[in-house]
């Protein structure tokens, strides 16, 4: 709690209100926090067991079976008397091709992003403000609409279910990141670029020595958005990714939970692969978390 | 160079055409993307909207026949009511949730640990939330039938109910959306200085007038645009439909985006699925518009 919180609450720290109001954030705590408790107590439970204790805290029968069985470490014979299905599911392909797309879509949003509102930002030229306005509109196209051509044209060159088809819509621009790099580099000081200029500096050194480095923070914090963006991504990759070498850990999932025979769904493997999928997020997230609590601010309102 | 100041018009022409030539180098990766990725497929959706294709041959042109026979398409017109109501449902409890939110953060305690873990939803994707919840709420042993049962209240067929698929998948984005939305409000609300509230509790005012008379007014530009953002994304809701309800019971849930999918995708029929499209993009730039009239109404009321 910081200085101003507290000279808030001076007056009355213990007034009804306050009282409430704490109930009323901690409540709304809870409800966010607890599904993804929920999520590792099931994945810790044999899927079998879950029905005798549906309402325990702990998980049900302990083991990680559950995990074992989605990387495709445990026998069939073990995984169905966990009540797994026993189908081999290759969690490990999904999540490397996830890696794969996320990277590759953020490694190029980034860099040619940043080019771009190099550009947009520091560079005079003619029709400058009419292409960045037409840049701009784009915002307004629903991605649906566009996915339907892209499909087509993806598909047309060959390129449905390669890794290439999957990435290249989306490897050179989106106006997001455009617009938000723009944001700062218009913010960044003339005076210093024109005197590398003075020094004799092109506009790639320029670029590379002084507006990139100056810049580090915001580029770091849109990276990290490309990537939580892309690997959470769902519709593009169900159309475009079908085969084992490009379905998306997102897709491979939803498939996992219609796979199921009749009966109940392989509850403890489901939830064991949810948090896998959600694991590079998260570690992501507690490596950067100011970084990228800090950039909602920005990243909306201004 | 270093002649630049002495004769201006010479050299920053000089300076000029070595400048666009950069600008070129510099845009020409993202302009490549543009063209190809977002303007020729804008182009290509209205041209195929007019088309009957169904990807084996070429798009046959047929005029505004699509467009004939989506006035009578009993679907759509479903699709539509349903997606409405997702819209107004989600808007609606994720608004009123985040600015609570916002503002008990702004009074109570601006700790970014705290934040960050409202956040946490919105970092997973939205098959993952919707897995959770599919999981919470399943009819036999989720947990939360279960505390309803406990309660000695009748289950609830939380996904899988005609009356309740919309309200529960409007709940998991709401769920998985209302930290951020806050986010964005709290941030709105930092901009406002802490000394106007002081002199209002100085004055006598009470925390519901203060929230009434100051933050309200104040965070009418952020609000808007933050409902802009929120309100043409939920029109878009697709995912948490295709990994729980699949558009079902009878059709409740089947909304506007999911029924595009199902006509361009399972049913092959690109010309009408991109006919459908034109009817989205043309639902969303309204409500644009309406917002931005909206947004500029209360810049003018501002001054």
């Amino acid at each position: 709690m910081d200085n101003q919180a507290q000279f808030n609450g001076v007056k009355n720290r213990f007034s009804p209100g306050r009282i409430a109001a704490w109930v009323a954030l901690y409540a709304t705590l809870a409800l966010t926090i607890f599904p993804f408790l929920w999520m590792l107590r099931t994945a810790l439970s044999t899927t079998k067991s879950l029905p005798s204790a549906p309402g325990s805290l702990l998980p049900v029968d302990f083991t990680f079976g559950a995990f074992q069985r989605v990387l495709g470490l445990s026998s069939t014979a073990q995984a169905v008397a966990e009540g797994g299905s026993g189908a081999s599911v290759n969690f490990l392909q999904y999540l490397l091709n996830s890696a794969i797309y996320a990277s590759l879509v953020t490694i190029g949003q980034v860099a040619f992003g940043s080019m771009a509102a190099y550009a947009f930002a520091r560079l005079h030229w003619k029709g400058r403000d009419m292409v960045f306005g037409v840049f701009l509109a784009a915002l307004l196209v629903p991605p649906i609409f566009t996915s339907l051509p892209n499909f087509i044209f993806i598909k047309n060159i060959g390129l449905l279910n390669t890794i290439p088809g999957m990435v290249l819509p989306t490897f050179f621009m989106t106006p997001f990141a455009i617009f938000f790099l723009r944001q700062f580099f218009l913010g960044i000081n003339r005076e210093i670029e024109e005197s590398a200029m003075l020094d004799g500096a092109g506009h790639w050194r320029t670029f590379f020595t002084i507006i990139v480095p100056m810049s580090s923070a915001p580029i770091t914090t849109l990276g990290i958005l490309t990537f939580i963006n892309t690997w959470n991504d769902y519709f593009w990759p169900l159309l475009v990714g079908k085969t084992e070498g490009t379905k998306m850990l997102t897709v491979a999932l939803g498939v996992f939970r219609s796979q199921t025979p009749q009966g109940s769904p392989d509850w403890a493997g489901l939830m064991a692969a949810t948090l896998i999928s959600a694991l590079p997020v998260l570690a992501l997230f507690f490596a950067f978390s100011k970084k990228i609590v800090d950039s909602i601010g920005y990243s909306g309102v201004k | 160079m270093k002649t630049r100041k002495k004769h201006p018009a010479t050299t920053l022409s000089a300076h000029s055409v070595r400048e666009r030539r950069a600008a070129l180098v510099f845009i020409l990766p993202a302009l490549a993307g543009f063209l190809l990725f977002y303007l020729w497929p804008t182009l290509c959706g209205f041209y195929y909207s007019l088309t009957k294709y169904n990807l084996l041959g070429k798009p046959r042109f047929i005029g505004l026949a699509n467009f004939a026979k989506i006035v009578h398409d009993k679907l759509l017109l479903n699709a539509i009511m349903v997606t409405i109501e997702y819209v107004l449902l989600n808007i609606g409890f994720q608004t009123v949730i985040a600015l609570g939110l916002a503002v008990l953060m702004q009074r109570l305690t601006k700790s970014i640990t705290l934040r960050g873990m409202l956040l946490l939803p919105w970092l997973v994707s939205n098959v993952i939330a919707a897995m959770l919840w599919f999981w919470l709420f399943d009819y036999q042993i989720g947990f939360v039938n279960i505390v309803i049962d406990a309660l000695n209240i009748p289950k609830i067929p939380f996904f899988g109910g005609e009356f309740w698929a919309i309200p529960t998948i409007a709940f998991v984005n709401v769920w998985r959306h209302m930290g951020y939305t806050a986010l964005l409000v709290f941030a709105g609300l930092q901009t406002v200085p802490n000394y106007v509230y002081e002199a209002a509790s100085i004055d006598g005012a009470s925390e519901w007038r203060s929230f009434s008379s100051i933050t309200l007014p104040l965070l009418r530009p952020v609000l808007a645009m933050v409902l802009v953002v929120t309100v043409t994304g939920s029109f878009q809701v697709f995912d948490t439909v295709a990994v729980t309800t699949k558009g079902g019971p009878m059709n409740v849930s089947r909304v506007l985006q999911y029924y595009i999918y199902q006509k361009g995708f399972d049913q092959g029929e690109f010309g009408y699925a991109s006919a459908l499209s034109v009817v989205l993009f043309i639902i969303l730039a309204g409500v644009a518009f309406v917002q931005l009239k909206m947004m500029r109404a209360n810049e003018s009321d501002m001054a």
